[in-house]
């Protein structure tokens, strides 16, 4: 059967990278859109009416949203190679909380490192790294969050690699300094081809995000 | 295998009563602990260090946390009713709506019922496009989950029920049936269901305790 799969996107997007990164581990052939945030598309408008963000994954014309979700999505219907959730039921809600906890915590977080200036940008630094300090304790000696083998949690979490350089200039800290296991395990991910194919140029996100910080603080 | 199965929660909370509801529609023996949340147990804290909050699913001696992961655990766990439909784009679509409720209608029908006078209009009207998103999805359909109670219905439950007692405590009514007759009637429908309607708080203590929390404008510690 002929199987389209359209992916509607933005390069640096961390969650559009996630579902790249699955099609990738998966080996799925389908149709990149880049999209213009400033000037959607109106197929994107048409397919994700209730929230017009990208990432949205169009499988044979139906459209799937939120990169968590689509991955998911993806998961379950190539399940013949590269399982991306465990199979073990325990397991795989542990690997659903981790997941839930980098979506709700990293991305704001890490946000208001580029967004806030003086006292608030101090607490959100620290902030930020509690969170990382987290993340590299649910790690632990584990070569994956997923254990032996690259999984759902790796996903959720290594594009955010590409924004490290941003975080770590914007957030006056070093990543290898504070988190050494974080940069290790996200340096083993990006040995995977599905992972180095996919990440943009951390330098190439920086300036993308001094660009946006720029027009935000209205510099 | 002699199976356990406990549950930390708190009566009131509709996060905490999701998994009752799922528990019960599975026919699932658990036993309930009552937690505190001005003062929480250590078992509690043991059991969800990363967010100390209830509910908190117990099995055999395996703890998971939040709330619609536990519900997608209980699924996978046990026979019975099922919770997510197995097509895979029909469960993407009931998760898609599941975290739109959690991380979309939640936080604006709080800004909503809550909002000082100058952000009141605007917050009224963010959560009626909230409201008209669900009325399109629930359609003409029974449930969110179709013929049966289903994964969207359970997370829903901040709608079907709560969402009636914190209109009454607020003053601003914004489920009403001339705008939202469709998801008017859902929720009629869905309280009244078996498996739904012995799960639900009393109504007047559940009045009584959101006036007080509410009352002192704290956030709701629960999910």
């Amino acid at each position: 059967m002929a199987e389209e799969v359209v992916l509607l996107d933005f390069w640096v997007s961390m969650f559009g990278m996630r579902v790249r990164v699955a099609l990738a581990e998966k080996g799925i052939k389908y149709e990149y859109r880049e999209e213009d945030l400033r000037n959607k598309s109106d197929l994107l408008l048409q397919m994700n009416p209730v929230h017009k963000k990208i990432p949205v994954l169009i499988h044979n014309g139906k459209p799937i949203c939120e990169s968590l979700i689509i991955v998911q999505y993806i998961d379950e219907v190539w399940n013949d190679k590269s399982p991306l959730l465990p199979s073990d039921p325990y397991k795989r809600a542990q690997a659903r909380f981790w997941a839930d906890f980098v979506d709700k915590k990293v991305y704001e977080s890490g946000r208001k490192l580029w967004t806030t200036k003086g006292e608030e940008h101090g607490a959100a630094k620290k902030e930020f790294l509690e969170i990382l300090k987290t993340l590299e304790e649910e790690l632990g000696e584990k070569p994956y969050f997923g254990g032996e083998t690259f999984g759902f949690v790796d996903v959720a979490f290594v594009t955010f690699y590409s924004w490290f350089n941003a975080f770590e200039t914007f957030g006056e800290f070093s990543m290898e300094a504070e988190h050494p296991k974080i940069i290790a395990w996200a340096k083993r991910c990006m040995q995977k081809e599905s992972v180095a194919k996919t990440l943009p140029d951390q330098q190439k996100v920086y300036e993308f995000v001094l660009g946006m910080r720029k027009r935000f603080l209205g510099e | 295998m002699a199976e356990e199965v406990l549950l930390f929660g708190l009566w009131a909370s509709p996060f905490s009563r999701r998994v009752e509801m799922a528990l019960k529609l599975k026919g699932i023996q658990y036993k309930y602990f009552e937690e505190d949340i001005t003062n929480k147990s250590p078992t509690l804290l043991k059991h969800n260090p990363i967010h100390k909050k209830i509910p908190v699913l117990v099995h055999n001696g395996k703890p998971i946390a939040e709330s619609q992961v536990i519900l997608e655990y209980i699924d996978e766990t046990w026979e019975g009713h099922p919770i997510l439909p197995k097509d895979p784009y029909e469960r993407a679509n009931a998760r898609f709506w599941a975290k739109f409720i959690d991380e979309k209608y939640l936080p604006g029908i709080r800004n909503a019922l809550s909002a000082e006078e100058k952000q009141h209009e605007n917050a009224v009207k963010e959560a009626c496009e909230v409201l008209k998103h669900l009325e399109n999805e629930i359609g003409e359909k029974k449930y969110f989950g179709g013929e049966a109670i289903g994964f969207v219905d359970i997370v829903a439950n901040i709608i079907g029920f709560w969402l009636g007692i914190t209109e009454e405590i607020s003053g601003t009514k914004l489920l009403t049936r001339e705008e939202f007759p469709k998801l008017s009637n859902w929720a009629d429908v869905f309280v009244s269901s078996s498996g739904i309607k012995e799960n639900l708080p009393p109504r007047d203590k559940l009045i009584a305790y959101l006036r007080t929390r509410l009352g002192t404008r704290s956030t709701d510690a629960s999910k």
